[in-house]
């Protein structure tokens, strides 16, 4: 918000040079402070719970990159890793992005060669945060690209607090998204400067950056569709040149050769519907590049003949090669759009398709109070963002309200991708801040100019030659009416705020052509409100954001903490289990719980695990929902099938953890439901609802996951009221017939059971239930409680 | 636990032979030193899971020579667990000052291969007719065997210890007595000899008397023993200085329940409801006695920091109450760290130009059973001449550790032993050279290094790093330059050319204001010879930026706002002469208006072409 405020005073050559090493010295120097302030918001967690991985997939990440710093390389990408997806395996090396594994790898190889001894964890909690600087310092060039430094400045401020991106990037938050987020901004810098100079080498910058973004995140996608639609729109609002040329030819050829080289893209980048439109709008271009050529050839006459002749011809071309496209995305391996495509296209696609897309909480669409919590005040300044950046409309300012739009749709798809939309609204709310304040400045300092120059006329000093403090005003006048041009233009230029960085040298010569812009002056005493609002509204976001940063996004979920009148309590059960089963069980036996939990059981325990929370086999998926939601003796056969020698359930009833794995249990029916139909919704709903009280149904209280989560837990308080679900349990107290428990945690969070050892007269296969006649029609959930938030 | 002690039955048969063994050669060995034990207590406790033995003895030379050393006599299956022994001489018959006494395994010619020799050598030989007293300490690990092996969580631990009801002497021994102490609880059952008494958690044997040598009558307790079996698989403990003013303590454990194995269900509930029923065999702390002033004490594992963890401290010490993540049970096991920080001046001290640590070998946690202990002392970078003087025999070697910006690494002084017991918790001392220069290596190292990378920042903005002076770009960049230079120049002058219109209609201004005509006309007189003299300045220039083959694309604009600031010259000094005549001819003010209505619109749209010729310029560059 501090914007520097230059003196006026300097006057000449060499006091301007002076003043423009001074701003270049200032500008770097908050650039820096942005940084440290992206960095150390995001040490909350650190602070408050410890230097710890959070949450499910950065524990995965964290494995990986443990393994990567020590087999190396090599190994990394040959890794076939037999500890998860329990028979099948998998192939970790072609299937992970590996971006922020060779990001941390790196780092943390670069430090130890300098002997500094930061351990693997150490380097993975502390990668976010760094990234989130660097993403803070891209968004700066970014929006110096479109709109002058003093924007560039303030949506660097924004970026670095913004809490949708704290929320993906706090210390210990070792995901994709960390430092994808920057490396999607700096893509986008690198096109918009390239776009700006037309200049080759930032054309390879930026398909390397792109090449970068492709190993970081699947989102990558949304660079390879954006671009091509900003490129669409410059062609046909009449925007073409070379630089759009240079801009992005070089970015698809090389992008999409270096996109195939990441294992776990390969001929995706070349198969898949995502990245046509790149493709398509690839020819379009060379179409338009070579119409531009003949029309600087021919004579306007002549080339209106072979225009008419052209179109003709072009649009029978355009049909085949149409035809051919719809051709090749019907024959693509994965027949068009993937499901995680198609549903951000059509929003309730996943839910009513895949269950497993649904089940993640991450891919529902977003409520209206999560953007204000996400994005607070950005989201009323982004508005006047985008009419500044019409103000005039350059190519930059252009890509950055198509950005803005996209991912504002995106964003309303799919809540992850409110992570998408929040550099874009920092951006124009970065713009619409820094012109607000440059209105208000500058009328305010127009009316002191203007009492400046009255005094002297009001004094009766009526002399025709005006005093220094005329000639300074003017000459502030000038440099106003010049930043103000400058901001426009979509070169790098310097803006107001930083007018010491102008290149040119400023002869203060008294200029008053300040009456085109009489309009933009506001009155004295409505600008400094104007300003004092605006700081508000500015202060307003900050204490948000680091409250947002401070309360609601540091918790590493692994650990919860409760305030209670006798002080902080710590529930550290998860780390208890894993600890647990880590040394108490043999290394090979086998883990199955929900998937959620596989990612940390094979990271914590080192225990082999039957799914984890990379999805990608929805059959093994639903043979463990199956097993849960059978009775015992079912569930036993089908894990002593999987070999699974240990059962693991998170139960929150005891202390009221509400994301447990009863309010997950409907997942595991709908998912076990959808490929084994003997596991019917109905059998386990009373009213529409999943119960586990008195009235609930008798397979439910009958299957396993019901058993395993309530096993003796009437003993607790003698009635078994369950703190999560806030009533008593139907069915208290129960035996188990083929589980024995073997460990709960603390707080009863984690139960362990371990499967009773095959009796000696075996009944062999699994009895089939039978099935009912009725087609098990799909009976929409009435309580759609998402059990993930 | 790791090493499984023989099953009982065997024990026994072995003792059985050597019993027989001993008393057919009890002759043989009573001839190779005339000793004889006027009288033995033992007494043993078995209080923890390691069994201390403090035996005194009296012994008296009653042979025509001198003795210097006194044997001690073990069956092997003890020998094997035995972990310390310390002897204590006090000669006369008053209990003096006691010296510890040196003690080395020795292996007498002639005796049975079962046994183990140690002999405590005598300061003073012990001559004709003397009496010795000497306390023996003796500690044995492994020595309670939980039975049943395998217990449920509600049930509590039973532990086997087994001994000679006679001590076992290659002396005769005239009287002796045994007392066993016990945690307390149950006893299940005990070898009952004469003279057999157990009374409240103690039993007695004896008093026995007049026991040839050799002697052996094994004995058996089998009672209950929940106190916590912590056996440590292998502890790292690494000591590191730095002459900053810290030595950092790390110690890595690998914790196991060495009793009972857990049987069956663990239930949380149970275990809950009535911990110390439902689970009292089980341990879920353990104490740490840290020495004082430590500091930044932490406590976690390889998945993180270990919330339940209590401390205390005053100034004679430091005690941290650990609680593993889990109650263990018999056969659970754990892993942690525990790490602090202790002043340096504590522990290292300077001596004849050497410097030295001492600090206590063994960890810190009570009653802890090591089966392998790794001590590793990481001196600071540079230290030379390093010793070690252990008070115990140790394994050693050295090793080389990197951290903390280090070149040449720091001198790493690494001591193993196996079955440390709390009674191992000596201090030991490592000697080393080190300059004090040598603290200042790494900031120096960090300075220069900062220092270096900003020269090369100066360097690399201040110097030209084309390749080659006659690359087409590189001379494009230089006329550009040139072009960018010229431009700011003719800028410079059209503002100027500007501002002089200011002035003029500033001073029509004040025609009408103050009808001054003389002073108007002078004004319009000035800014004609300045205007000339600003057009002569451009010409140079318009020239120069002609010539240059960079300028193709700013000319034209160029040449245009020359022309176009040209015409509203004219048309502004037009516009001035015509105020000026009519102010003369005192025409009325709407008249004025009228005439210069046309040529104002003009002024004012060339006006407004200049300046955007001027923007569009000033952008271009």
């Amino acid at each position: 918000m501090a914007e520097p405020e230059s003196s006026t005073a300097a006057a000449g050559a060499g006091g301007s040079r002076l003043r423009n090493a001074f701003g270049g010295v200032l500008c770097a120097f908050t650039l820096l402070l942005i940084g440290v302030l992206a960095f150390s918001i995001r040490l909350f967690s650190v602070i408050k719970y410890e230097s710890v991985i959070h949450e499910f997939d950065p524990y995965f990440n964290y494995r990986v990159t443990q393994f990567l710093s020590k087999n190396g390389i090599y190994e990394f990408w040959n890794w076939f890793d037999d500890r998860t997806w329990y028979p099948l395996g998998r192939v970790i090396g072609g299937t992970v992005y590996p971006g922020l594994t060779l990001t941390a790898g790196t780092i943390w190889w670069f430090v130890n060669s300098l002997n500094i001894p930061l351990s693997v964890e150490t380097v993975c909690v502390f990668t976010a945060p760094i990234f989130s600087a660097n993403a803070s310092w891209a968004t700066y060039l970014l929006t110096k690209e479109a709109k002058g430094t003093g924007a560039g400045l303030m949506a660097a401020a924004i970026l670095a607090m913004v809490p949708s991106y704290i929320s993906r990037s706090v210390a210990g938050s070792y995901d994709n998204e960390a430092v994808a987020i920057f490396a999607l901004i700096f893509t986008f810098y690198l096109y918009v400067k390239t776009l700006n100079t037309g200049s080759l080498f930032y054309a390879t910058l930026n398909a390397l950056s792109y090449f970068y973004m492709v190993c970081s995140w699947g989102g990558y996608t949304f660079i390879i569709n954006l671009i091509p639609m900003h490129v669409l729109l410059c062609i046909v609002t009449g925007r073409y040149s070379s630089r759009l040329y240079i801009a992005y030819a070089p970015l698809v050829i090389l992008g999409t050769l270096l996109a195939a080289l990441v294992p776990v893209v390969g001929f995706n980048a070349v198969m898949t519907s995502e990245h046509f439109a790149s493709f398509l709008v690839f020819i379009i271009l060379h179409v338009v590049a070579l119409v531009y050529y003949i029309k600087g050839l021919l004579t306007p006459r002549l080339f209106k003949v072979a225009m008419t002749l052209v179109i003709s011809v072009g649009l029978a071309v355009c049909f085949a090669v149409v035809a051919i496209l719809v051709a090749l995305v019907a024959s693509s391996p994965t027949k068009g759009w993937s499901g995680r495509s198609l549903s951000l296209l059509d929003p309730t696609y996943a839910s009513k398709y895949i269950p497993i897309i649904a089940s993640v909480s991450e891919h529902q669409p977003p409520t209206w109070p999560s953007y204000f919590m996400d994005i607070n005040v950005l989201a009323f300044l982004v508005p006047a963002g985008i009419i500044s950046c019409f103000l005039p409309l350059s190519d930059a300012s252009s890509f950055v309200v198509l950005y803005l739009v996209t991912a504002v749709y995106f964003s309303g798809v799919m809540v992850r991708l409110m992570l998408v939309l929040a550099p874009a609204a920092c951006i124009l709310s970065g713009i619409a801040l820094s012109e607000a304040f440059n209105v208000l400045t500058r009328s305010i300092k127009c009316q002191l100019a203007k009492l400046f120059d009255d005094s002297p006329a009001a004094s009766g000093d009526s002399s025709a030659e005006s005093s220094s403090a005329s000639t300074a005003s003017a000459n502030s006048a000038k440099n106003e009416n010049r930043s103000e041009k400058n901001e426009t233009a979509p070169k790098e230029k310097p803006s107001k705020k930083n007018r010491k960085k102008e290149k040119e040298v400023t002869e203060s010569v008294p200029a008053k052509h300040k009456k085109e812009k009489k309009l933009l002056v506001l009155p004295m005493e409505a600008s400094v409100m104007g300003i004092l609002l605006l700081i508000v509204l500015g202060g307003f976001y900050v204490v948000h954001c680091v409250w947002a940063a401070a309360e609601a996004y540091s918790a590493p979920s692994i650990v919860l903490t409760s305030r209670s009148r006798e002080g902080l309590h710590v529930f550290d059960d998860f780390r208890e289990a894993y600890a647990w089963l880590s040394h108490n069980t043999d290394v090979d036996d086998k883990v199955a719980s929900w998937w959620d939990y596989g990612y940390q059981t094979t990271a914590m325990a080192n225990r082999t695990v039957i799914v984890d929370n990379n999805t990608w086999n929805n059959t093994h998926i639903a043979t463990v929902g199956t097993a849960m939601s059978s009775p015992e003796k079912a569930a036993w056969e089908i894990f002593n099938s999987l070999d699974v020698k240990y059962v693991l359930v998170v139960f929150g009833g005891l202390v009221g953890y509400p994301s447990d794995d009863i309010n997950k249990f409907l997942w595991m029916v709908r998912i076990g439901g959808g490929v084994f139909p003997h596991i019917k919704e109905p059998d386990y709903l009373r009213d529409g609802n999943y119960r586990v009280d008195a009235q609930a149904t008798p397979t439910m209280l009958n299957c396993l996951m019901y058993k395993l989560c309530y096993y003796r837990f009437v003993e607790t308080d003698g009635k078994g009221f369950d703190r999560v679900r806030g009533y008593e349990i139907g069915k208290k107290h129960f035996k188990l017939t083929h589980f024995e428990e073997v460990f709960t945690t603390h707080h009863w969070m984690v139960r362990i059971y371990k499967l009773k050892p095959q009796k000696n007269r075996v009944r062999g296969k699994l009895k089939k239930l039978k099935s009912g006649s009725k087609t098990s029609s799909t009976i929409a959930a009435g309580r759609k409680k998402n059990p993930w938030q | 636990m790791a090493t499984q002690p023989p099953p009982p039955r065997r024990v026994a048969a072995l003792l059985l032979v050597l019993v027989a063994f001993a008393s057919a050669s009890a002759s043989d060995s009573a001839a190779r030193a005339d000793l004889v034990v006027t009288r033995a207590d033992r007494r043993v406790d078995l209080t923890s899971h390691i069994v201390r033995v403090l035996t005194s003895l009296k012994v008296e030379n009653i042979g025509p020579e001198a003795v210097s050393q006194v044997l001690l006599a073990f069956p092997n299956v003890q020998a094997k667990n035995l972990a310390a022994i310390r002897a204590f001489g006090t000669e006369g018959k008053v209990k003096g000052p006691s010296t510890a006494l040196p003690i080395e395994v020795v292996q007498p010619s002639g005796v049975p291969p079962e046994l183990t020799f140690f002999s405590a050598s005598l300061s003073k030989a012990l001559e004709k007719g003397k009496t010795l007293h000497l306390d023996v300490l003796t500690v044995f690990t492994h020595s309670l065997q939980p039975f049943p092996e395998e217990i449920t969580q509600a049930e509590s631990q039973l532990v086997v210890y087994q001994d000679s009801a006679h001590y076992l002497s290659p002396y005769p021994v005239k009287v002796q007595t045994l007392s066993i102490r016990l945690p307390g609880g149950r006893v299940e059952s005990y070898t009952k000899y004469p003279n057999t008494k157990l009374a409240e958690s103690e039993l007695k044997y004896g008093p026995f008397e007049d026991r040839p040598p050799f002697s052996y009558s094994p004995m058996v307790v089998h009672f209950e023993n929940n106190n916590p079996f912590a056996v440590a698989k292998e502890v790292i403990r690494e000591i590191e200085i730095s002459h900053w003013g810290n030595v950092q303590i790390t110690e890595h454990y690998n914790i196991a329940h060495g009793g009972a194995k857990l049987k069956g269900e663990f239930s949380r509930i149970d275990y809950q409801s009535r911990p110390y029923v439902r689970g009292v065999s089980s341990f879920r702390h353990l104490i740490a006695r840290l020495p004082p002033r430590a500091h930044s004490i932490y406590y976690r594992d390889e998945i993180g920091n270990i919330s339940t963890s209590h401390l205390w401290s005053d100034s004679k010490k430091t005690q941290l109450e650990v609680e593993p993540r889990f109650p263990l049970f018999g056969g659970w096991q754990t892993t942690f760290t525990i790490g602090y920080g202790l002043p340096l001046q504590d522990f290292v001290f300077n001596s004849d130009g050497k410097r030295f640590l001492n600090i206590t070998f063994g960890s810190p946690v009570e009653e802890i059973l090591i089966e392998n202990l790794i001590v590793k002392v990481a001196l600071p970078e540079g230290s030379k001449d390093i010793e070690v003087s252990v008070p115990f025999p140790v394994k050693q070697w050295q090793e080389v550790k990197y951290s903390h910006l280090d070149i040449s690494g720091r001198p790493v002084v690494v001591l193993e032993k196996p079955d440390v017991i709390p009674e191992h918790n000596l201090y030991f001392q490592v000697h080393y050279r080190f300059n004090n220069i040598s603290l200042l290596r790494e900031p120096m190292m960090l300075i220069t290094g900062f220092f270096l990378l900003f020269i090369a920042c100066i360097v690399y903005m201040r110097t030209d790093l084309s390749i080659s002076k006659n690359s087409p770009s590189y001379l494009a960049k230089v006329q550009w330059d040139e072009v960018q230079n010229i431009i700011q120049q003719i800028q410079a002058i059209f503002e100027q050319c500007l501002a002089l219109h200011d002035k003029l209609e500033a001073s029509l201004r004040d025609l009408s204001r103050s009808g001054d005509v003389q002073s108007c006309k002078a004004a319009r007189k000035a800014a004609d010879a300045q205007f000339k003299e600003l057009a002569k300045e451009l010409k140079p220039l318009l020239t120069s930026l002609h010539s240059s083959p960079q300028s193709f694309q700013i000319w034209p604009k160029v040449e245009d706002l020359v022309a176009k600031e040209r015409e509203l010259q004219e048309k502004l000094m037009a516009r001035h002469s015509t105020v000026v005549d009519s102010f003369e001819k005192k025409l009325r003010g709407q008249d004025v208006e009228n005439r210069i209505a046309t040529q104002q619109q003009k002024v004012a749209a060339l006006r407004q072409e200049v300046e955007s010729l001027l923007e569009y310029i000033s952008e271009i560059i």
